[in-house]
Parts: structure tokens; C-alpha cells; sequence
């Protein structure tokens, strides 16, 4: 199925708010998309001043692969490791959609050719919604990085928005997907270990605090957005009952001789009309808060990634000591030892401070470190990575839950009004 | 001289016959007082010859009375209950004549009688004293018209209808003016019937109009020349002349047949059509009520579960302002559920519920329409019967057994009785599913009426509760900071 999206700004559901911080140096978004029988090619527009293009405004046509292979790019750059990276935007995936038409085409005879109607056209308003969501989501990823300090300047982001041709990144085969899914796995039980090695505290109260924290915050957040989903499935199922409700009153209607004629008759109109009010109840609650959870689930991932990384960096460092006592000990090969020490001692200040930017003294030196200090007052932070993860994360939910709030008000009171209007029609007959 | 008027008696019985059931039964002395209250009885002498010459030329004007009657049909029957003397009550109940399928008149007149061999004509004590008073000869108050044809229906597959009229004060007849649709086959078949069940016992039988396969498919194919209206005309007169001459014909006037043809009415037809189909919708409409009731159910759940899932991410929040809104979120979902479930219960204890009383009540209703047919059913096999047992007799008149005689008109009497009960029976289960249904229909809409009106002022109930839950939310998330 064909479809294109002019995605203008204000168009778009924008359960994320990226804001560049008035940075217009480099503005980025999708100005159009094409959906076709198993791709989307979204148009990457790209305006900028900065020295580095050829031209001021440009555009690339790019798919979801190339959007991965940046993705990608970023997290295994070991420079960005102290920083969260943009969670990458989900696949399009308009495969339930399909199938659902599908059915729908195959046909139950039972159902009148109103009622086939109606519902291909709930399906086909689905189907552009899902294609709407997931235009918005691969715009706020390059937005993000276009907003972020560091991250615009990666040198494949330019090339991802300013290369002409096709990147060529054929999408992973199936090695490497069962690869990623594995080094997941790997991930996941290293982190385990990591944490539940003995000796390993963390010396820093606040990272202590965090990762307590985000790992709970995670759990929550996926948990919400699961049933969110659900509600949101729920209220959709309702809206569509009420196509065969309606279809039969207004057979019903038409079949009568007697008064009952003209009330089945406004009956039928009535839940025509709620059916689609409760339609975009389902969808308000899709975009203000399905979308909004699972958009912060997967941050808060990226979080907990950074966090993952800066206990790999921590637990680095803490063999290497030991290894420099060995070497030591030993006296042999202690250059290397040292140098070594050095490097994940470096390694893991960076990701600390990037983390959360404060001065903590007393890790600068090496000596003190190795005596494992069991606590440290933790500095305020000032804008770190994880500080900026909290206040994207508050803004984004007062927004959304302010819309919310409204649109599920203007619902109610058009249903009101509406049920209220239909009363009054129906008592006013004999 | 009314005894002259007998057509030739079969047998000594005759005169004895009709003395024996003078006698019993309280036909008689209702008929009398009905003829003489009939307000549009003219005087038996004064039917002459031109009534009938009348009916035969050109058309009259169609009488739509059955039309109105439809809707007037309990005014008409308390009128005509109110005729009759105290003791009987039903006999001028509405049309006797079913149908055997629903559909068209067609059907009706199929011939049934084929397979059987009937002789003896059937005759009914009140009628024949009807007849008895018409000073007259072959003339009875009754007129039959025969008027606007009418094509039904396009290409080969279309015919002529045709709308015949009955103007009578026989009593036999419940209304005095009514008139049917039939299409020509419909003649063909009662002509069928009545010839078979009378012909071969000596009565002649007026033979119906001629097919005509030239004629009938210019009418189809949709000539609108002269040729095919004047065969039109040429065969409604034909017709006209047919049903009067049968209807003329004393014998022939009491067969259930020839009334059936004459008064048959749609209306139970159509109601039984129209109780098929509201039956249909109603059971498609109560399934989806019971679809959306489920998913409502449904939505109760899921809400209270992503109100404990809000709860639990407004623990985990640390920016207190946005924690505080979570959990106002999760006591405002909960309250959804709340209300979710009270709506789930209004969609089935007042939609759904309705609806599936009506459609168990609407199965009783056609239980009643099929009573309505076994009814006819035995009145028809009670003729079909009696007419063996004339048979029988006259086999037995002429083997000379005087025993078998005698057993034979006992027989007879007994299923003239049977048939006479059998008629009675079933003008009265008619008349009675009228009124009913009346009544039924009255009570339908008004309980209708009232479970719409408060099904959806619970509605209307739901939504304001959502907009006050929201309304109190709303400076909740306004104050996150």
C-alpha cells in the first residue's frame, strides 16, 4: 500500500519534545516519506550554516537501515561511551496492519457493504497512523543528535545527511542479528557480574543512586507502556463494535412501520458518530501516552546502557589495579601494567564525568583509588548526560499529560453533547 | 320454492341433513339475526340480472378497502363482533386462508386436491340458509370485480397482477368489501382445484380463461401497443366473467378454495415477514451488544491495570512534581475503571438484555403463526375427509347396502362438524393473533423507547464522570515544574 506524508512539524505526533536550545546551526527533519510494499524511504532535509556542507539546504533520501547503521555507529564509538545515545527509532512495521486489511478483503459475508466500508476505512486511518508514528520517530532521533553538543559532530552523521548516494548498508543478515542478540545476552550477564562481584562498591553515592534508580525506573516504565498498549487496544475494540451496532439498528430502522422507525434511525446515527469519537480518544491515548512511555522506556535504556558501560570502564580499572599489584609484586612487565591502569583509570573519569560532570578530586588520583575508599561526597551535578535524561524526561511527560488531559475533555464533552442532543430528539417524539 | 333451489340431492339424506343440524347448532339462528342486522344487505329480490352485466363491462374503479383495513382491522372486528347476537362471538373473524408458505398468493393455489379423489360437493347449513332466502335464482349478494392489471416484475420473469374485488353481504364473508392481488396462474389453479374436487361428481364447473404464450410475452417483453393492452383488457373481462359465474354458483361459493382465493390477505404474510426479519436484526444487534459489553469488560481491566503500572512509575519518579501527577494519574485511571464497569453493566442489564427477551417473545409469536397454519391445516384435511366420506356414500347408494348407508351418513355427519369446528377454530386463532399482535406491537415500542432513553442517559451519566475525573486532573499536570 502507497502512502506519503508531509511531515511538517505540526503535523506530527510529538510525544517527545526535542528542543534544539535555540541552536539553529543545524536543523534536520523529514520533509517527506514514501511507504512502499516493504520500505519507507523517509527524505532527510537537512538546513544548516555550518562550514562544514557544500550547501545550506539539502536533502537525502534515506531508509530505516541507514537510520540503524548510524545508530549503531554512534554506540560503538568508544569517544561517545560516556554519553547517552539516542535511542534508534523502531522498524516500520505495518505487518499486523496488512494483515488486517487482508482479512478484511478476504470477507465475511455476513457484513453489509456499509459496514466493509467503514471498517477499511478505520484500517486504512491505522494504517496511516502507524506510517505517521514512524515518520515521527526516525525525525526525533536525527533531531536529538542534531541538538546534542557532541553528537552532531560526528563525522557519519554528516555523511548520513549529507551523502548523496546510498550508503549501502544492507540490513543485517541473519548472523549478525543472532550476533546482536547474543552480545545483548553477554551484556546483560556481565552486568550481573559486574554488580555482584565482591569488592566492587560503587564509590559514588550518586551513581549508586541512579542506577537504583533507572534500573527500577525501566522496569516500571516498560510494564506502564505494555498497558498502555492494552487500554488503548481496548478502547479501539469498543469503537469498533460499534460498526455492526449501528449497521443493524439502521436495518432495523428501515425494516420498521411503526414509531420505532425514526428512533432506531437516530439510534444508528448516534453510534456512528460515537464510534469515532471513541477512535480518537484510542489514538490521543496512543500518542499522548503509549507512545510518550515507550519513547522513555527506550531512553531509559540508553541510560542504563551509559551506566553499563561506565561499571564495565569501573571494574576495567579495578583489574588493572590488580594487576599492577601483581606486576608489582612480581616485577615484571610493570610499565605495561601501568600504562594500562592508566588507561582505564582515564577511561572510566571521562565516562564518570561525562555521566554526571562534577569534580570528584579525589578519583583523579590514582593512589587513592586504589585504597577503595568506601564513600565520596558526591558534587552537584550541573549538565550531565543523566541530568539531562530527567529533565527531558519531565517536560516531555508534563506536555503530554496536559494534552492528554485535554483531549480526553473535548471527547467527553462532544459525547456529551452529542448523547444529550439524540435524547432530546427521542423524547420529543410521541 | 328455496327447496327447488337445492342443486339435485344425492341421496333422501339432504332434507334431514340440514333439519338434524338445524337443530343442533346456533349457526342457524346467528346467521338469520346477522342477515337481517347487515346494514348492506339489499333486499334478496332486488339482485337482478344487471348486477352481473355491470360487473362485466369495463373496469371498476379498484376498492382499496383492504388497504385501509390493514390498519383498521381491530376497529372493523369489534364493529362486526358487535353485530352478532351475544352467544356466538368469532365467526366474522378476518380471512380464513393462510398461507401455506409465505410468499405469494401463488403458492396458495396450487392445486393440493390432485392425488385425491373427491366427489361430493360440501355444504354448510348457514349458508344454504342464506341461500335458502334469496327469493332469486342463481343471483346471491355477492359481486366480484376484476381491475387494474398491473405488470409485476420485468423481462421473462414478469406478470400481470390483477385486483379482485369482493362486494358481498354474505355472512360467510368477514368484511362486506375486500379485495386481493392475484396473477393469472393464480385463476388457473383455483380453476384447478375447484374442477377437480366437483367436476367428476356432476357439477359444472365455469371453466377459467385460456393461456395465451403470444399474448402473454408481448405483455412481458413490454409492448406497450395496442395489441397487447387490448389482450390485457380482452383477459381481465374474461377473468371477471369466470369468478362471477363460479361465484354464482352456490356449491362452488362455500369451497374454503374459492374463499381462500377471493379473501386471502396479506397481512399475515407480511407480518410473519416482518417478525422473520426483526427477529434476524435483533439477533445480529444483541451479538454485537454482547461484543461491546465484553470489550467494555475488557477496558475496565486493562485500565485498572495500567492504573497500578501509573502508581508504580510515580513511586519510581524521582522530580517530585511529575511523581505527584503520576500518582494522581493512577487514582484518576482507577476511577475510569470504576466507571467502565458500571457502563459494561448498563450495556447488558438494559440493552442487551431487552433485546434477547424480545427475541425469545418473537419466537413465541410465530409460534402462534404456526398454530395459525396447523389450525388451517385441520380445517383443510377435515374437508378433505368429509369429501371421501360423501364419496363413500354415494359408492354405497349405488352397491344398494343400505347398513353401509347408514354408517356412511353418520360419517358425514360427524366431519361436517369437524369441518365446521375447524372452520370456526381457525377464524378464531385469526382473529385472536390480530388483536395480539396489536398489542404486542404497542408494547414493543413503548419498551423500546424507554431502554434507549435510559441506556443513554447512562451514557450521558459516563461521560460527565469523566469530565469532572479530568477536570480535577488537569491542574495536576500543570503543576509539574
Amino acid at each position: 500500500m502507497e502512502g506519503r506524508q508531509e511531515a511538517g512539524k505540526e503535523n506530527k505526533p510529538s510525544s517527545t519534545s526535542v528542543d534544539p536550545q535555540g541552536d539553529s546551526s543545524l536543523q534536520v527533519e523529514i520533509s517527506d516519506a514514501v511507504s512502499e510494499r516493504d520500505k519507507v524511504k523517509f527524505t532527510v532535509q537537512t538546513k544548516s550554516c555550518l562550514p562544514h556542507f557544500a550547501q545550506t539546504e539539502f536533502s537525502v533520501v534515506r531508509q530505516h537501515e541507514e537510520f540503524i547503521w548510524l545508530h549503531d555507529a554512534y554506540v560503538e564509538n568508544e569517544e561517545y561511551a560516556g554519553l547517552i545515545i539516542p535511542p534508534a527509532p523502531p522498524r516500520p512495521d505495518f505487518e499486523a496492519s496488512r494483515e488486517k486489511l487482508q482479512k478484511l478483503g478476504e470477507g465475511d459475508s455476513s457484513i453489509t457493504r456499509e459496514e466493509f466500508a467503514k471498517m477499511k476505512q478505520e484500517l486504512e486511518a491505522e494504517y496511516l497512523a502507524i506510517f505517521k508514528k514512524t515518520v515521527a520517530m526516525h525525525e526525533v532521533f536525527l533531531q536529538r543528535l542534531a541538538a546534542h553538543p557532541t553528537l552532531r559532530r560526528d563525522h557519519n552523521f554528516f555523511v548520513f545527511l549529507e551523502y548523496g548516494q546510498d550508503l549501502s548498508v544492507r540490513g543485517k543478515n541473519r548472523k549478525e542479528l543472532l550476533g546482536g542478540f547474543l552480545r545483548n545476552i553477554v551484556k546483560s550477564a556481565d552486568e550481573a557480574l559486574i554488580t555482584s562481584m565482591s569488592g566492587l562498591k560503587e564509590v559514588d553515592d550518586f551513581f549508586e543512586h541512579e542506577r537504583t534508580f533507572l534500573l527500577e525506573y525501566h522496569t516500571r516504565i516498560r510494564d506502564a507502556c505494555l498497558r498502555a498498549d492494552r487500554v488503548m487496544q481496548s478502547h479501539k475494540c469498543l469503537a469498533d463494535d460499534y460498526i455492526p451496532m449501528s449497521a443493524a439498528l439502521s436495518s432495523l430502522g428501515t425494516q420498521e412501520v411503526n414509531q420505532l422507525k425514526t428512533s432506531f434511525l437516530k439510534l444508528a446515527e448516534l453510534f456512528e458518530r460515537l464510534r469515532k469519537l471513541e477512535g480518537r480518544v484510542a489514538s490521543d491515548e496512543d500518542l499522548k501516552l503509549s507512545d510518550m512511555l515507550r519513547y522513555y522506556m527506550r531512553d531509559s535504556q540508553a541510560a542504563k546502557d551509559l551506566l553499563y558501560r561506565r561499571l564495565r570502564a569501573l571494574a576495567d580499572y579495578e583489574n588493572a589495579n590488580k594487576a599492577l599489584d601483581k606486576a608489582r609484586t612480581r616485577n615484571r612487565e610493570v610499565r605495561t601494567a601501568e600504562s594500562n591502569q592508566q588507561l582505564c583509570c582515564r577511561r572510566f573519569e571521562r565516562l564518570s564525568d561525562s555521566a554526571k560532570q562534577g569534580k570528584t578530586p579525589w578519583l583523579r588520583n590514582p593512589c587513592h583509588w586504589a585504597a577503595y575508599p568506601a564513600r565520596v561526597p558526591t558534587s552537584p551535578p550541573s549538565s550531565p548526560e543523566l541530568m539531562d535524561f530527567k529533565s527531558r524526561r519531565v517536560s516531555s511527560f508534563r506536555k503530554n499529560l496536559i494534552e492528554l488531559a485535554e483531549l480526553e475533555l473535548k471527547h467527553a464533552k462532544a459525547s456529551t453533547l452529542l448523547l444529550r442532543n439524540t435524547l432530546v430528539a427521542l423524547k420529543g417524539e410521541p | 320454492m328455496a327447496a327447488e333451489r337445492e342443486p339435485p340431492p344425492l341421496g333422501d339424506g339432504k332434507p334431514t341433513d340440514f333439519e338434524e343440524l338445524e337443530d343442533g347448532e346456533d349457526l342457524f339462528t346467528s346467521t338469520v339475526s346477522t342477515l337481517e342486522s347487515s346494514p348492506s344487505s339489499p333486499e334478496p329480490a332486488s339482485l337482478p340480472a344487471e348486477d352481473v352485466s355491470t360487473n362485466s363491462n369495463g373496469r371498476k374503479p379498484a376498492e382499496v378497502v383492504l388497504d385501509d383495513d390493514r390498519e383498521d382491522l381491530f376497529a372493523e372486528a369489534t364493529e362486526e363482533v358487535s353485530l352478532d347476537s351475544p352467544e356466538r362471538e368469532p365467526i366474522l373473524s378476518s380471512e380464513p386462508s393462510p398461507a401455506v408458505t409465505p410468499v405469494t398468493p401463488t403458492t396458495l393455489i396450487a392445486p393440493r386436491m390432485e392425488s385425491k379423489s373427491i366427489s361430493a360437493p360440501v355444504i354448510f347449513d348457514r349458508s344454504r340458509e342464506e341461500i335458502e332466502e334469496e327469493a332469486n335464482g342463481d343471483v346471491f349478494d355477492i359481486e366480484i370485480g376484476v381491475s387494474d392489471p398491473e405488470k409485476v416484475g420485468d423481462g421473462m420473469n414478469a406478470y400481470m397482477a390483477y385486483r379482485v374485488t369482493t362486494k358481498t353481504s354474505l355472512s360467510m364473508f368477514s368484511k362486506s368489501e375486500f379485495s386481493v392481488k392475484r396473477r393469472f396462474s393464480d385463476f388457473l389453479g383455483l380453476h384447478s382445484k375447484l374442477a377437480s374436487k366437483y367436476l367428476h361428481v356432476g357439477y359444472i364447473v365455469p371453466p377459467a380463461p385460456e393461456k395465451s404464450i403470444v399474448g402473454m410475452t408481448k405483455v412481458k417483453v413490454g409492448k406497450e401497443d395496442s395489441s397487447s393492452t387490448e389482450f390485457v383488457e380482452k383477459r381481465r373481462a374474461a377473468l371477471e366473467r369466470y369468478l362471477q359465474r363460479t361465484v354464482k354458483h352456490p356449491t362452488l361459493l362455500q369451497d374454503p378454495d374459492l374463499r381462500q382465493f377471493l379473501e386471502s390477505s396479506e397481512w399475515f404474510e407480511e407480518k410473519q415477514q416482518q417478525f422473520e426479519n426483526l427477529d434476524q436484526q435483533l439477533r445480529k444487534l444483541h451479538a454485537s451488544v454482547e461484543a461491546l459489553v465484553c470489550h467494555r469488560k475488557e477496558l475496565s481491566a486493562n485500565t485498572a491495570a495500567f492504573a497500578k503500572s501509573a502508581a508504580m512509575l510515580g513511586n519510581s519518579e524521582d522530580h517530585t512534581a511529575l511523581s505527584r501527577a503520576l500518582s494522581q494519574l493512577a487514582e484518576v485511571e482507577e476511577k475510569i475503571d470504576q466507571l467502565h464497569q458500571e457502563q459494561a453493566f448498563a450495556d447488558f442489564y438494559m440493552f442487551s438484555e431487552l433485546l434477547s427477551d424480545y427475541i425469545r417473545l418473537i419466537a413465541a409469536v410465530k409460534g402462534v403463526f404456526d398454530h395459525r397454519m396447523k389450525c388451517w391445516q385441520k380445517w383443510e384435511d377435515a374437508q378433505i375427509t368429509l369429501l371421501k366420506k360423501r364419496e363413500t356414500e354415494a359408492k354405497m347408494m349405488v352397491a344398494n347396502k343400505p347398513d353401509k348407508i347408514q354408517q356412511a351418513k353418520n360419517e358425514i355427519r360427524e366431519w361436517e362438524a369437524k369441518v365446521q369446528q375447524g372452520e370456526r377454530d381457525f377464524e378464531q386463532i385469526s382473529k385472536t393473533i390480530r388483536k395480539e399482535v396489536g398489542r404486542f406491537e404497542a408494547k414493543r415500542v413503548k419498551d423500546f423507547k424507554t431502554v434507549i432513553i435510559k441506556y443513554l442517559e447512562s451514557l450521558v451519566q459516563t461521560q460527565q464522570q469523566l469530565i469532572k475525573y479530568w477536570e480535577a486532573f488537569l491542574p495536576e499536570a500543570k503543576a509539574i515544574a
